[in-house]
C-alpha cells in the first residue's frame, strides 16, 4: 500500500458536507484555551515530523554533500554550475536522473491505463455475474499485501535460467510453447514494462474499487431508456456511463499518478534500480543512504514533490467538489 | 419449446463476460498460487524444476524409469542378484560417478545398459538419489512444512533445520529449542518485531487525530477554518522529503534504530489524514445530539468521551485498519529507522531477496509468513464494514 492513499472506506465517508452557517451549537461555547489543549499534541507532533523537515529538507538541498556549506562549493572548474543550485543542476541534468524521469513516465503511461482500464473492465463486467463479491476480492487482494510480498512473488514469476529446466512461470511458458528464455530483469525497458506490470497487479484493485462504487450510483432508469431506444451494450458504456462517472475517473487517475511517482518499494526489492530501471524515488534512497549525499538526495525530494503537487492540487479540489455536490 | 434454446441463447450471450472475468482472476491468483505451492516443496526441488510441476515425484524417477526400470522392474526388485530396494547394494555408491562407472561396464560382454544413452553427471546424481529412496535410506514427499521451520527460525545451512537439528550439525546459531523463535535471523522475531511497530503507530495517530478533529468539528476558536486547511495542506507532503531531516534529528536525539523513533514518525505521518477522516465524521453526527447533550449539562470532555468517541467507532475501525496494513506493509520507513537492529518482515525479505539470491524456499515460505495478517485482516474487515454500517444506521 503506498502513502496517503485519499482511499475512504465507505463507512467513514463523511455524512454530509456541513451547511456554510457556523453550525456548532452556541452553547457549546468553552474557555479559549480549551481547544488547544484538545489540539496541542496532533500540532506539535504534526510540526515537528511535517512542517519542520519540509521547510528543512527544501534548505538542505540548496547546501553540500554534508550540509556543512552551501552547493556552490560542489561546482567543478571548467564544467557548467548552477551556483547555489547546483544540486538541482544533477537533479534536472544528470542521466541517471534523465534516465529516471523517463522510466517515470513510462510507469505513469503504461500503468495509469492498465490500471484504470482493467479496473473499469472488471469493475463493469463483475456487476453482471452472480459471483461478483469474489471476482472482486481476488482482484483487491493484492492490494493488502506489501510491495516486498509482491515482488518476492514476481521475481519468481520472472525468474531466468539460461540453460536447463526454467522455475519462473513465465519462461515456462515460453519455453512449453518452443520459445527462449527471457532474462525478464536483467534485459533494460523489458524489465521496466514487467515491473509496471507488477505495479497494475497490485493497484487495479483499488481503482476497480473506487469506480465501482461510481458505476452504481448510475440510474438503471437511464440505462434502461437507452436501451429501449435501440442503444448497443456498447454504446450505453461510451455514451452514458463513462460520462457519467468522469469525475471519479479523474481522481483516480490523478491519484494513481502520485502513487507511481512516489513508487519506490518495487524497484527497490525487484531490480535495485539496476540495469535501467531506476525511477526518481529509489535514486533519492540511494543517493542518501548508500551515498550519503544529502544534498543532492534533498534536491530529488524537492524535483519529487514539484511534480506532485499539481496532481495533488487537481485532485483534492475534484474531491471538494464531488462532495459539495452529494 | 422456446425455453431452453432462449436460456441457452442467453447463457451463450454472457459467455465472454465470464471468459474474461475468470482468466483475469486466474492470471490474478496464479502468481500467488505459484509463492503458496513453492513454500511447501522440499528444498531439493525448488531449484530443479518449475512449481506446476509439483505432483510430478520425486527427481531421478524420470530417469530411473528411462534407464533402469526395463531390467530392474519399477521397483528395482527384478533382478535379484542386483536388488536395487537392497540399501547395501545401493550403500556401494557412494557418490554418483561410482554409479556412472558401474553403468558404463561391460556386463558378461555386453554393455550395461544394452542400446539406451549413458546417463550424464547430473542424471546419474538425480538416479541415485531416487535409488536412495527405492532403497528406504532416504525418503521424499512431494510437500513439506520443513521450509517455514527454516524461515521462521532463520535457519541458513545446507540442509534443513530439522534435519541438522536430528543429525545434531546445526549451525552456532542455532540452539534446536524454542528459543530459535527469538534469533534475529529469524521471521519469528520479525513478525514479533512488525507487530510492535504496528500497534503502537496505529493507536497513538487515532488517540492524537480523535481529539483534534473534536476540537475542529465542535469548539469554537479563532483560526479553525484556516487551520484545517493548512491541514489538508499538509497531506501533500510526500514521506520521502521528511525522511532526511528527521533521520539527522534522530541521530542527535539517538533515537535511530528504536521503536519510539518509528512510532512517532508514523504518528506524525498518519496524522493529517487521521484528523481529516475524523473530523469529516464527528461534524457529520446530528449537531441537535451535542446541543441536547450540553442542554443536560455535559463538558465537552464528557461530549467527547461518552458522545463522540462511542459514536465514531465504524470511522475508527476503518482508519485503523487502513494505518495498520499500511504500516505492516511499509518497508521505506523501517528500512530508514529501524533498519538491521530491529528487522520486521518487510526489512527482513528484503535483505533475503539480496543475500540469498535464489533461496526460493526461504524466501517464498518468508514472504508468505508476512502476508497471512494483513490476508486475514482484510478478508475479515469487509464483513465487519457491512455490520458497522447496519449499525449505525439501526442506531439512527
Amino acid at each position: 500500500m503506498a502513502a496517503n492513499t485519499p482511499f475512504v472506506p465507505a463507512s467513514a465517508q463523511p455524512k454530509r458536507a456541513r451547511p456554510a452557517a457556523d453550525p456548532i451549537p452556541a452553547v457549546m461555547r468553552q474557555k479559549p484555551l480549551t481547544p488547544w489543549l484538545y489540539l496541542g499534541p496532533a500540532l506539535v507532533i504534526m510540526t515537528v515530523f511535517i512542517v519542520y523537515p519540509a521547510l528543512s529538507t527544501a534548505y538542505l538541498s540548496l547546501r553540500d554533500k554534508t550540509g556543512e556549506a552551501w552547493a556552490t562549493a560542489r561546482c567543478v572548474a571548467g564544467a557548467a554550475c548552477w551556483g547555489i543550485f547546483e544540486n538541482f543542476h544533477y537533479a534536472l541534468t544528470s542521466p541517471i536522473m534523465l534516465q529516471s524521469f523517463a522510466n517515470n513516465l513510462l510507469w505513469i503511461g503504461l500503468m495509469v491505463t492498465g490500471t484504470v482500464g482493467l479496473g473499469l473492465i472488471i469493475a463493469t463486467l463483475a456487476d453482471r455475474v452472480r459471483y461478483e463479491p469474489i471476482a472482486k476480492g481476488i482482484i483487491f487482494l493484492p492490494m493488502a499485501i506489501s510491495f516486498v510480498g509482491a515482488g518476492v512473488i514476481w521475481r519468481f514469476v520472472y525468474e531466468y535460467r539460461a540453460t536447463g529446466e526454467q522455475i519462473g512461470l513465465l519462461n515456462g511458458i515460453l519455453v512449453a510453447l518452443g520459445g527462449q528464455p527471457v532474462a525478464w530483469m536483467s534485459t533494460p525497458t523489458v524489465n521496466t514494462v514487467a515491473l509496471i506490470l507488477v505495479g497494475i497487479w497490485m493497484w487495479t484493485g483499488f481503482c476497480m474499487t473506487v469506480l465501482a462504487a461510481a458505476l452504481k450510483g448510475v440510474p438503471t432508469e437511464i440505462l434502461e431508456a437507452a436501451r429501449v431506444d435501440g442503444a448497443t451494450e456498447w454504446e450505453a458504456f461510451t455514451g452514458i456511463i463513462v460520462p457519467m462517472i468522469l469525475p471519479t475517473i479523474t481522481v483516480v487517475i490523478t491519484t494513481m499518478v502520485i502513487n507511481v511517482l512516489k513508487v519506490f518499494d518495487l524497484v527497490y526489492v525487484m531490480t535495485g534500480g539496476n540495469s535501467g530501471t531506476e525511477v526518481i524515488a529509489n535514486r533519492m534512497y540511494t543517493e542518501q543512504y548508500k551515498n550519503f549525499d544529502t544534498g543532492r538526495a534533498a534536491a530529488i525530494a524537492i524535483v519529487l514533490i514539484v511534480v506532485i503537487v499539481p496532481a495533488m492540487i487537481l485532485n483534492v479540489r475534484r474531491f471538494n467538489a464531488q462532495e459539495a455536490a452529494r | 419449446m422456446n425455453a431452453p434454446t432462449s436460456r441457452l441463447r442467453k447463457w451463450l450471450r454472457g459467455l465472454p463476460v465470464h471468459i474474461i472475468l475468470i482468466g483475469l482472476c486466474a492470471i490474478w491468483l496464479i502468481p500467488a498460487i505459484g509463492l503458496l505451492v513453492t513454500s511447501i516443496r522440499p528444498f531439493q526441488v525448488v531449484t530443479e524444476n518449475g512449481w506446476w510441476t509439483a505432483l510430478r515425484g520425486a527427481p531421478g524417477q524420470p530417469e530411473y524409469s528411462a534407464t533402469c526400470a526395463e531390467c530392474h522392474g519399477p521397483d528395482g526388485k527384478a533382478i535379484a542378484a542386483a536388488d536395487l530396494s537392497d540399501p547395501e547394494v545401493v550403500a556401494q555408491f557412494r557418490r554418483s560417478f561410482a554409479l556412472l562407472v558401474v553403468l558404463q561396464e561391460d556386463i558378461n560382454g555386453q554393455p550395461h545398459l544394452g542400446s539406451k544413452a549413458v546417463p550424464t553427471e547430473q542424471q546419474a546424481a538425480d538416479l541415485l538419489d531416487y535409488l536412495h529412496i527405492l532403497a528406504g535410506t532416504a525418503t521424499y514427499t512431494n510437500f513439506t512444512t520443513n521450509n517455514y521451520q527454516d524461515a521462521l527460525t532463520g535457519y541458513r545451512g545446507t540442509t534443513s533445520y530439522s534435519a541438522d537439528c536430528a543429525a545434531g550439525t546445526q549451525p552456532p546459531d542455532i540452539n534446536c529449542n524454542l528459543s530459535d523463535l527469538a534469533n534475529p535471523r529469524g521471521m519469528a522475531r520479525a513478525f514479533l518485531n512488525s507487530l510492535l511497530v504496528a500497534i503502537p503507530s496505529t493507536f497513538l495517530p487515532i488517540i492524537f487525530a480523535a481529539f483534534a478533529a473534536y476540537a475542529f468539528a465542535w469548539m469554537h476558536f479563532r483560526g479553525r477554518l484556516f487551520l484545517f486547511a493548512l491541514l489538508v495542506g499538509l497531506q501533500i507532503v510526500p514521506l520521502q522529503m521528511t525522511l532526511i531531516p528527521i533521520s539527522r534529528l534522530y541521530s542527535q536525539l539517538g533515537l535511530n534504530g528504536t521503536f519510539w523513533g518509528v512510532w512517532l514518525f508514523h504518528t506524525g505521518f498518519g496524522l493529517p489524514y487521521a484528523i481529516y477522516l475524523m473530523r469529516n465524521f464527528l461534524g457529520g453526527l446530528p449537531r441537535e445530539l451535542f446541543e441536547s447533550a450540553y442542554l443536560d449539562g455535559a463538558s465537552h470532555w464528557t461530549a467527547f468521551y461518552r458522545l463522540a468517541l462511542p459514536l465514531s467507532v465504524p470511522a475508527i475501525a476503518s482508519l485503523g485498519i487502513f494505518q495498520f496494513l499500511w504500516i505492516w506493509n511499509d518497508l521505506l520507513v523501517a528500512l530508514v529507522f529501524l533498519g538491521g537492529t530491529t528487522p520486521v518482515l518487510t526489512y527482513q525479505i528484503s535483505n533475503m531477496v539480496t543475500s540469498l539470491g535464489s533461496g526460493w524456499h526461504l524466501l517464498t515460505a518468508a514472504a508468505f509468513i508476512s502476508m497471512l495478517l494483513p490476508m486475514i485482516v482484510f478478508l475479515g474487515l469487509q464483513r465487519f464494514f457491512v455490520r458497522g454500517l447496519l449499525a449505525g444506521s439501526v442506531k439512527g
